[in-house]
This record gives structure tokens, C-alpha cells and sequence, in this order.
């Protein structure tokens, strides 16, 4: 429509990005002599990524799109909840990247064999969680144990709490020096933290005072006093605490189990980071899967109405009165039969549990599209019924081309609106569907499957109370960003709420 | 001036937005009306007159706007250092407020009788009993017939006008000394107009209360004003008795006013306009407001704040011409006289286009199959001709089908029955490719100018869109065109780059010819292309539309309810009521001498900006019967004050009063001497 505004077309700057990217995700592993994993769910997550650098492109451009994202980031509480979502996003992303390490050449092999041990980058970077387990449970920043077990001590069998193999295991007399050391690292941690903050806050400022032309003191002191549309205070302040939190939790985690370890001893802090990944597929991949149907079918319920309109209805109302679970237990279970009974399609675990994960997204997506689909065919109604779609018949401009230039940018704030507020309800759909037993796969680390593995232990006496704790402060953490997101979202994009010009 | 002063505002300021740059929207604005005295605060949208008013009741959307400065004095006491609780006993019992808008101001929950209920328990404390019974009185005051059944109604089940009367009830229930009526009748048709404004001024005798009359309508201030105050820009700039007021309008602004008003005195010629914008408020004005736009300005109007002068008694004025402190200006050359149009090109060859027994039926559907239970006669049995380089205007009530006329020409909307023929081909047989070919040829300019624009999209690729619709030319020569186009209805070609909010009502009413002129149609359909518009801007688009047809030849069918824009542009009328035509002929005959019953009725409920001109406002009862079931026999006999026995049996048939001429009426067929008398006919 408005391609030659600037000489150059909106997509040449973020293609470069994206065929980098693609360049290092594929090229890099084999430099490293590792053997690149490409699960379905990264390939689409990557694809995403890629769309929303598209879509952000093509949005400057828009200053219909343009000006009320510039107004969601001039908000506090957006800007606060992007950076907290930005560094899900990071932590995510960084455990899409998988690989297979080879495994020690055996002795007369021609080929290197690899191991069926699938990683991912973030595995890599929490190396020293992953590997070091323990037995059993153990409570956070425990030193031992935290059920009794039967030890040879002078001959004799004893039942106590034994030491841990990991957890403290630097300190001599845990007793005593316990307190001191936690303190000593958690500071640590901050203060490496807080560094990294100061640092990132320079970067930031350097970035401004050259996109502004100014001098850098003056640059740093407009930042300090809160000036400028952009609350960049706000911004670096969220950042100094998250950079904060990560250094302590950091810190600790270098000799301790930070939020303690699961049944088969595993550091429960890994748990919630990997299950940062399933959290975010489902909540976004379920979203990409949706999204054609109904914007499609909405639009063209509400544009061509008559028998179309009759079927489209007919269509969501059915499958809305299916109850949900019913048709995701369904789906989820017979995918799993299909599955078992063709292992040879699947070369590791992670394969098959990838699978499930998919699964698990198009089932979500197939049955949640109805709720937009709904609203975008009321809206369409409205929108059809103005002068200027009329204007458009009235040229002989066709359908299909109404719809895409004339009603869908018309009513594309309704589905940024939706997406955004949907995320953190996909979230918390996940945690309940893997609890009940129909979710992702019981390998897949996720914050329902940990909440389910922790359901029993909760009766037990004393209770194990952190699985539990860790997985709902997580899921907290992303979904009241995500909402706050999506409030400011919703703020900017609804004309109604939109400040009338005096 | 009769009686003494009830009311007196003195230098009332409200300013809105930030405190740093404020919009000044009212700015110093002094008046006073007398007890039983009507004001007229006459001005273009946007001049601050709803703001004075919501100010003087202290209703402006805070934190906003806040009132700054001014005493607003109400027999002497000063409402705006009332407190809040004294506030709400002054709103309603002694001053009264009548909104624009009858479909929104009524609580669609409550019924009628409770709404105008509230405000008789809230003022005068009545019970139940007695507040129903004075409910009922109200509505029967206002002209509501069967009262005591209305009075259960939901305000759904009222028509716009019945909707009218009721927010007149509600204001006169706390019996106020002053009502307030910010443009009540905007939102009606003229007969339903002429009836609530008659209705405003029995109330107004009977009760001898004082009203605050807020409008644009030079028409409307000539029939009920006492004294009109002219508002510009935050400003009063004239104040006057009305007479004095129509007879010599003294501020440039007010006189540009009565320039810009179409009609039959000014038919072929060019209206005057007012160049330019109102000027941004959110200044402190160091000269006078109105000099950018006003051709008598010199020097002295842009370094000096004209005072108010009073030349008259009665009489001020806020210009430094009339100011005797001032020097002289320098003689004003006269304004050149507007280029006299040549005369409307004669009809030559055959129509462009001819519709035959033109008909639309929506069906009504019910039921859980969807039969269709009724039909909605929308239109039904339409004939019409347009010849190249005419004008025929489409004229009657909101309702009454013109706009379904509109789109089936165009085939927007698919014809029930009946034939359209385009150039010598029949439209309603096309379908699909052939169809949008033709589409070309005919275009629609919309009445709102505001939702007849894509917001998301560029205005040049607004203006594009019907060329690359039809695959004319490349990029390139698109591009180009566009650029003619916007220059060619007088908007610079870098309008391309920007979005229609940018531009205002009229510019935007240029862009949307624009886009219609870019696939060189021979016909143009104007819905109301106006009525959205203020009088100034409304005489710009009037004169591009003028000039547009000589240098093109364009045919146009202007549909409108505004008989003033029909006189001054068309060369053919048709009046249609309810789904059909009624009278159809050339443009001086019928409006100078119409035959109809109803072209009468319209004709006259036309308020005139000539208070000397008395004329006879021929009452319709009742309004627009609904198409669902139109009346047997002649669909107005209902509402005809001449209808007879006849009319209640069949429906009339065409008679020609001229070649040219029709009307469809039994007066015509059944009594030749109603031709040499416009008066009714007794005989029968």
C-alpha cells in the first residue's frame, strides 16, 4: 500500500537477522562437533520469532500499529512486565536450542555414535544443577537430607539425616558455618548482579545519548530524573532487581540447592527454568495455531454473512459445547497410543515427548480459536455495514481483497488484544491439563508436572513444600507480567479507552 | 428585551488540555437574557457554543476542562462559587438542559414515565400517584399522543422525534426560568424540526420562561430568536435584536455566514466561502480571530485585540471596522463578484441512466427456520431519468428510501423488481466481471465523512484503490493521478502521505470526491454529501461539485433533505415518500409552486434566515408511517391535510402538470381547479 515511503522495503532488516540466525542455529553445532537437535516445537518457535521481527517491522511502518505500541511502552507497568517477560523469553529461547554430544568413539566404529542424550543450550549453562543430584528430597539451601536414612556409623546401623552429596558440601561444620556462608554468597551474588545491571544501564545509555545526539551526562541525567516518553528508570530499576535476584539465586546455587530437590533428587531451581520453555510453546505455538482459523473464519462469517455465516456459526458453537477436556483427553490419548506403537519414528525421548508437546498445542489451538472467531465476527458485522467497505464494492475492489486490506486492519487491535490476554490463560491451561494427566508428556519438565509430582508430597509429614512453591511463583511471575502486558495492551489499542483530543 | 435580566454571564472562561498550553474553548464570553427572552448563540461546530452551556451549569467534563474565570449570575447570585449540593438544585429546577442527541440522552432501561418521574420527585418531592398524573400532563404538553399509554413505554418503542418531546418534558418538569436547547432539532427531519420548534415556543409564551438557543441554522434563529449572539473561535463576536441582526449583519464572520447559505437567489452562482480553519485556540490571541479568514482584515486587525463596541443600542460588536478609536482602514477593494456559472447544460440525448418501477424489499425474518414473516418496502416502484451534465435531486424525510434508491442504482444493494438501464445496458441483469467493470462508471460519495474512509489507510492509496480495483494504469501513472486528483478538488498532492484524521470534515468530503472522480464516472451519487458539514465548508464542497460537473459533465443524483442545497444546484427534484415518488419536475417549478400536498408541507417547515419572510408552516401530524406497513390507499393521506375519501381507497396515479412535471395525488386527477389554486380544495 504505502511501499514507498522509504526507499528500502520494510522486511531487508529484519531477513538479515533472521537469515543470520538460521545460519548459526544450523552451522554452528557442527563447528563445535556436536550433532544439532531440531525438535518440531523449536523450528516453530524460531519461525515465530521471526514472524514477530517481521511483524514489528512492518508495524513501524503502520503509524495506525505504530503509535499505540509506542503508547503501551510508555507506560510503567508495561515496561515493567516486557523486561520480566523479555528474560522468560531469553531463558526460553536459550532451551530451544538443542544438540546431541558425541559419545567417546568405540573402538574399530567408523562413525561417531552420539549420545541419546538430548541438550540444550540452557542445560549447558545450569551444568552444575543438572548434574548434581541428590538422592531424595532436600529442603532449600539444605545440607542434609530431608529424610532419614539408614547409615553405617562404628559398625552399626543408624537412622539419620545423611549429608548431601552437592548441597553444602564445601562446608566442614555445616552446623556452624551455614549461615555465614549463605550470607557471604548471596551477597556475592547481588552484588555481581547489580554490576551487571550498572552495566547494562552504561550500554543503555550509550545507545541513547547516540540515537539522541547528545552528550552522554546529559543523556544519563534526563534517564535519572524519569524524563522522556519512555520510562527508562523504570526500566533500568526492574532490571537492577531481576539482575539481583538472578545474581543471588546464582550465588547460591554454585554450593546449594536453592529451592531444594525433588523425589529422585533433582535441583528443583532447573526444574522451573526448563519448565520456562513448555510454559511458553503452549502459550504461544497454541496461539500461531489458532490464529488462521479464526481470523479467517471470523472475517468471513461476519463479511459474507448468509449460509457462510450459518455454517462458520454452527461450526464454533458445536465445537464449543464439546467439553473441552473431554476432546483434549481424547486427542492427547490417542496421539500417545500413536506414539508407543511407532517407536521407530522416534530416535530419542525428547523426540517422542516433543511430539506430545505439539500435540498438545493443536488440540489447545483447534479448540480455542471460537472465543475470537466470535468477537472478530461481531466486529465485522460493524465494520462491513461502514461507507468505506461500501466505497470499495462500490469500485468493484473484490472479497477477498475488502476483507484483508479493509476489514482486517480494522480489526487487528481485537486480536492483539486477544493473543496477549489468552498467553497467560494457555499458561495456566497447561499446569491444570498436566495435572489432571492429559498434558505434556510425564518426561517434559513443566510447571504442571511438577505441581502434579508435588500434590502427594504436600500430605506428607512434615510436608515437601517447594516443588510446589517454585512452580506457582514462576507461573505467577510470567502470567501477572503477561496480564499486566496485556491490560497495557488493551489500554492502547481500545479506541474507547483511547484519550479523546479536546 | 422584555422583562429584566435573568441571567448574566460575564467574561466566562473555560479552558481545557494541559495547563501549560490550554485550549482556550470559551474566552471571555459575556452575556445576559432577560426573563421570558430568547437568545440565539449562532456559530460553526467547534466555536465553543455546547461548551458556554455546559459551563453555565457547570457540567464540563472535569479534570479535562476546568472554568477559569467568569461569574455566571443567576438573579443575582453566582452559580460557579455555589457548592456542588446547591449546584444540583439549580440544574433542572431552574435551569434546563436539552441535549442534540434524543437517541442517546434517554435511559433505554427505564421506562418513560419513571424518567421524567425522577426529576419531579428530585424537585418537587411528589409521590407516586401525583407524579405519574404530572408525567402524564407533561408528555400530553409536549405534544404526545395517548399519554397515558406512552407513559409505560421504553424509550425504544418513541421515534426520534417522540424521543425529542420527551427530553423536552424531562427539562420542563422541574418547571426552569431558562432552557437551555443545544441544537435540538439537528438530529430530525425539517417537518419533525418545524414541529419541536413550535412546540418550544408555545412553552415558551405559555410559561414565559427564557431559553438559551444553541444552533448553526441562520433558518432556525430567524424564526424563534429574540436576540442572537454570534460565536467565533472561543468568542462573542456580534451581539443584536434579531430584526437588526438579519436586516445588517455587521461582523465580516456573520456576514460571511449569510453568504455561504445556498438557495434560489444565489442558484448558477458561486456561494461565498470562507477560506481556511478556525484558528487553534491553544494560543493567546495578540490580534483579532477571525483575520486569516476575513477579506476586510488589514495591519490593524493582526497587531490589535478588537474591543467589543457597541455601534447601536442593543447592538455590540467585536471588530476594529466599527470601533471609532480605531482609524479608518484603508479603502477595501470590493470583492470581485463571483464568476456568474454558465447556465446548466441543456439535457442532451438520452438519460445516462433510467430506472424503471424500482423496487427494494427487505424481508423481515422470523422464526427458527427464517421464513420470512414480513417485508420492509424500502423502496417500491421508483422511476427515474438522469441526463448527462444534470442534476437531479432525490429530497425527503430520514426513512422515506432515497438512500436505498441510492445504493440499488448502483447495485448495492440487489433490486426486489424492476429494471435499471446504465448507458443503454441493463444493470440488474450483470453479475459478477461484467458488473465490476461497469462500476467504474458510477460512483457514491457518502454522507459521513468520517466512516467513508478506511482510518488504516493512506489517502492516496484511498484515492488509488478504485483505479488498481480496476487494473487502470500502472504504479506510476496511479501515482500521478492521485496527485491530480487531490489537486483538482483543492487539496495539495501531499495529502497522498497522510491519513484521513488528518484532514477535517470537509477536506475529507473533498478526498472522498476525489476517490469517487479517480475511475471517471459519468454519474456521481451524493448521499447528503453536506449534512455532516458546517454551512461555510458545506458552500466549498457545493462549489467544487458545481465546477466539477461543467468541466466534466457529470450527472449527479444528490440525495439530501436539504431543500436550500436543492435549490441552489439541482435542475431536476423528485420527492419520495415512503418507498415511492410523489412529485417529480424541473427545480424552479417545483419548489416555487409545488403541487404535492407534501412538497408543500416540506416546503414550508424549511425555517428561512429571513425573519421579515412570515410564512405559513402547513403542519404534518404524526410522522413517517413505517414501510413495514405502509397506510392503504395514498400512503400520506394519514398526515395529508387535504385528504379525502379517495385517497384513503386507492393509490393516486401519475398526472402531468407540465411536460416534465408529475405529481402523483388525487387533488390533480379529481378537481382541475386545483391547478390555478394552491389552497386546499373544499369541493369535494
Amino acid at each position: 500500500m504505502s511501499g514507498n515511503r522509504s526507499q528500502r522495503p520494510f522486511w531487508r532488516r529484519p531477513l538479515l537477522v533472521a537469515a543470520a540466525l538460521a545460519a548459526l542455529w544450523l552451522g554452528l553445532p557442527p563447528l563445535l562437533g556436536l550433532r544439532g537437535v531440531y525438535l518440531a516445537t523449536d523450528v516453530l518457535l524460531f519461525v515465530l520469532l521471526a514472524g514477530v521481527l517481521f511483524l514489528g517491522a512492518w508495524m513501524r511502518r503502520q503509524r495506525h500499529l505504530r503509535e499505540p505500541w509506542r503508547r503501551v511502552f510508555h507506560q510503567k507497568r508495561a515496561a515493567v512486565s516486557a523486561v520480566v517477560l523479555v528474560v522468560f523469553a531469553v531463558i526460553g529461547l536459550a532451551d530451544s536450542i538443542h544438540f546431541r554430544k558425541p559419545l567417546p568413539p568405540a573402538p574399530g566404529a567408523a562413525e561417531t555414535a552420539w549420545s541419546v542424550e538430548v541438550l540444550s543450550v540452557l542445560d549447558v549453562l545450569l551444568a552444575h544443577l543438572r548434574e548434581r543430584e541428590e538422592q531424595t528430597y532436600s529442603a532449600p539451601l539444605a545440607t542434609r537430607l530431608y529424610v532419614r536414612q539408614p547409615v553405617e556409623r562404628g559398625g552399626r546401623q543408624v537412622r539419620e539425616y545423611p549429608r548431601l552429596r552437592h548441597g553444602g558440601a564445601h562446608l566442614a561444620d555445616p552446623e556452624r558455618q551455614w549461615a555465614g556462608d549463605v550470607a557471604r554468597l548471596a551477597l556475592a551474588g547481588a552484588g555481581g548482579g547489580l554490576a551487571l545491571a550498572a552495566l547494562a544501564a552504561l550500554g543503555l545509555v550509550l545507545l541513547l545519548a547516540r540515537a539522541r545526539g547528545e552528550s552522554l551526562a546529559r543523556t544519563a541525567a534526563g534517564v535519572w530524573r524519569g524524563e522522556g516518553p519512555v520510562p527508562w528508570r523504570t526500566v533500568l530499576a526492574t532490571v537492577a532487581v531481576v539482575c539481583a535476584v538472578a545474581g543471588v539465586l546464582a550465588g547460591l546455587s554454585l554450593h546449594y540447592h536453592v529451592l531444594g530437590t525433588d523425589k529422585v533428587g533433582t535441583d528443583v531451581l532447573y526444574l522451573s527454568l526448563k519448565s520456562v520453555r513448555t510454559g511458553l510453546v503452549i502459550g504461544t505455538l497454541t496461539t500461531l495455531i489458532m490464529l488462521p482459523f479464526a481470523i479467517l473464519l471470523g472475517i468471513m462469517a461476519g463479511y459474507f454473512r448468509g449460509w457462510v455465516d450459518d455454517v462458520i456459526q454452527y461450526l464454533y458453537t458445536t465445537l464449543n459445547s464439546i467439553p473441552g477436556v473431554l476432546l483434549i483427553a481424547a486427542a492427547v490419548l490417542s496421539i500417545q497410543v500413536y506414539i508407543e506403537n511407532h517407536p521407530q519414528l522416534f530416535e530419542t525421548a525428547t523426540d517422542r515427548a516433543d511430539l506430545r508437546l505439539l500435540a498438545l498445542c493443536v488440540i489447545l489451538g483447534i479448540t480455542s480459536w471460537t472465543g475470537l472467531c466470535r468477537l472478530l465476527r461481531g466486529e465485522t458485522l460493524k465494520v462491513r455495514e461502514l461507507d468505506y467497505i461500501q466505497a470499495a464494492v462500490a469500485f468493484g475492489v473484490r472479497p477477498f481483497v475488502i476483507l484483508g486490506r479493509h476489514v482486517l486492519p480494522n480489526v487487528m487491535h481485537i486480536v492483539l488484544i486477544v493473543v496477549v490476554l489468552d498467553f497467560s490463560g494457555l499458561v495456566l491451561a497447561e499446569a491444570v491439563l498436566s495435572y489432571v494427566g492429559v498434558g505434556v508428556d510425564p518426561a517434559t519438565i513443566s510447571w504442571g508436572n511438577m505441581i502434579n509430582g508435588a500434590r502427594l508430597e504436600l500430605a506428607r509429614e512434615p510436608p515437601v513444600w517447594w516443588s510446589l512453591v517454585a512452580a506457582f511463583c514462576f507461573m505467577f511471575a510470567l502470567v501477572l507480567s503477561a496480564n499486566l502486558f496485556a491490560d497495557a495492551v488493551r489500554d492502547a489499542f481500545d479506541p474507547r479507552l483511547r484519550e479523546q483530543p479536546a | 428585551m422584555n422583562g429584566k435580566t435573568l441571567l448574566e454571564v460575564r467574561n466566562l472562561s473555560t479552558w481545557f488540555g494541559p495547563q501549560d498550553r490550554p485550549l482556550r474553548v470559551v474566552d471571555g464570553v459575556s452575556f445576559h437574557i432577560g426573563r421570558g427572552e430568547c437568545l440565539a448563540l449562532l456559530g460553526e461546530s467547534g466555536c465553543g457554543k455546547s461548551m458556554t452551556a455546559l459551563s453555565l451549569l457547570r457540567l464540563v467534563p472535569e479534570p479535562a476542562g476546568r472554568v477559569v474565570d467568569g461569574d455566571v449570575l443567576l438573579e443575582g447570585e453566582d452559580l460557579l462559587a455555589l457548592p456542588e449540593m446547591a449546584m444540583r438544585r439549580v440544574r433542572g429546577r431552574r435551569l434546563s438542559m436539552i441535549f442534540q442527541e434524543p437517541m442517546t440522552s434517554l435511559n433505554p432501561v427505564l421506562t418513560v414515565g419513571y424518567q421524567v418521574g425522577e426529576v419531579l420527585a428530585r424537585h418537587h418531592g411528589l409521590g407516586r400517584r401525583a407524579r405519574r398524573r404530572r408525567a402524564v400532563e407533561l408528555l400530553a404538553a409536549v405534544g404526545i399522543p395517548d399519554p397515558a399509554r406512552r407513559v409505560d413505554d421504553y424509550p425504544h418503542r418513541l421515534s426520534g422525534g417522540m424521543k425529542q418531546r420527551v427530553m423536552i418534558a424531562l427539562a420542563l418538569a422541574g418547571e426552569p426560568d431558562l432552557l437551555i436547547a443545544d441544537e435540538p432539532t439537528t438530529a430530525l427531519d425539517v417537518t419533525i424540526q418545524a414541529q419541536i420548534m413550535e412546540l418550544l415556543g408555545r412553552i415558551r409564551r405559555d410559561r414565559h420562561m427564557a431559553m438559551l438557543l444553541i444552533t448553526h441554522d441562520l433558518g432556525v434563529v430567524a424564526d424563534h430568536a429574540d436576540r442572537v449572539a454570534v460565536m467565533y473561535a472561543g468568542e462573542i463576536v456580534e451581539q443584536a435584536p434579531r430584526d437588526a441582526f438579519f436586516s445588517e449583519p455587521l461582523h465580516p464572520y456573520a456576514r460571511k455566514l449569510f453568504a455561504a447559505v445556498p438557495g434560489f437567489r444565489r442558484r448558477g452562482r458561486r456561494l461565498q466561502t470562507i477560506p481556511g480553519g478556525v484558528p487553534r485556540l491553544d494560543q493567546a490571541f495578540t490580534g483579532c480571530r477571525f483575520a486569516d479568514r476575513c477579506d476586510e482584515a488589514w495591519d490593524h486587525c493582526r497587531a490589535h485585540v478588537p474591543r467589543e463596541v457597541s455601534p447601536a443600542p442593543g447592538r455590540t460588536v467585536r471588530c476594529h471596522r466599527f470601533d471609532p478609536e480605531v482609524a479608518a482602514p484603508p479603502a477595501a477593494e470590493a470583492a470581485p463578484p463571483a464568476a456568474a456559472a454558465a447556465g446548466a447544460a441543456p439535457a442532451a440525448g438520452g438519460p445516462v441512466l433510467a430506472a424503471r418501477g424500482l423496487a427494494v424489499h427487505f424481508p423481515v425474518r422470523k422464526g427458527l427456520l427464517r421464513r420470512v414473516a414480513a417485508r420492509v418496502r424500502a423502496v417500491d416502484g421508483v422511476d427515474l431519468e438522469l441526463y448527462p451534465g444534470r442534476t437531479l435531486a432525490l429530497v425527503g424525510e430520514s426513512g422515506c428510501g432515497k438512500t436505498t434508491v441510492g445504493k440499488a442504482l448502483l447495485a448495492l444493494v440487489r433490486p426486489t423488481a424492476g429494471s435499471v438501464v446504465f448507458q443503454g445496458r441493463e444493470l440488474t441483469a450483470l453479475r459478477g466481471e461484467a458488473l465490476r467493470r461497469l462500476r467504474a462508471h458510477m460512483q457514491m460519495v457518502f454522507q459521513d465523512p468520517f466512516s467513508s474512509m478506511n482510518p488504516r489507510m493512506e489517502v492516496g492509496a484511498i484515492v488509488e484503490e478504485g483505479m488498481r480495483a480496476l487494473g487502470l494504469g500502472d504504479a506510476q501513472r496511479r501515482a500521478a493521478r492521485v496527485r491530480a486528483l487531490l489537486e483538482q478538488v483543492g487539496l495539495p498532492a501531499e495529502a497522498a502521505r497522510r491519513y484521513p484524521h488528518e484532514f477535517s470534515g470537509g477536506q475529507r468530503q473533498r478526498i472522498a470526491i476525489a476517490r469517487a472522480l479517480a475511475v471517471e464516472p459519468a454519474l456521481l451519487v451524493c448521499d447528503e454529501p453536506t449534512s455532516a458539514l458546517d454551512v461555510s465548508v458545506q458552500a466549498q464542497i457545493l462549489n467544487l461539485l458545481q465546477d466539477l460537473q461543467q468541466k466534466l459533465g457529470l450527472s449527479y443524483l444528490f440525495i439530501t433533505h436539504n431543500l436550500s442545497v436543492v435549490e441552489h444546484l439541482a435542475h431536476e427534484v423528485a420527492v419520495m415518500y415512503l418507498g415511492r415518488l410523489v412529485e417529480q419536475g424541473p427545480v424552479e417549478q417545483v419548489m416555487r409552486a409545488p403541487r404535492h400536498p407534501y412538497t408543500r408541507a416540506l416546503l414550508s417547515a424549511v425555517p428561512v434566515p429571513d425573519p421579515q419572510r412570515r410564512r405559513e408552516i402547513i403542519r404534518l401530524q404524526g410522522e413517517l408511517p413505517s414501510p413495514l406497513s405502509p397506510p392503504a390507499g395514498c400512503h400520506f393521506h394519514p398526515r395529508c391535510p387535504e385528504a379525502m375519501d379517495v385517497c384513503r381507497r386507492d393509490y393516486p396515479q401519475w398526472s402531468e402538470v407540465e411536460p416534465g412535471w408529475r405529481v402523483a395525488c388525487h387533488l390533480q386527477t379529481s378537481d382541475v381547479r386545483s391547478q390555478t389554486s394552491d389552497s386546499s380544495d373544499s369541493g369535494i
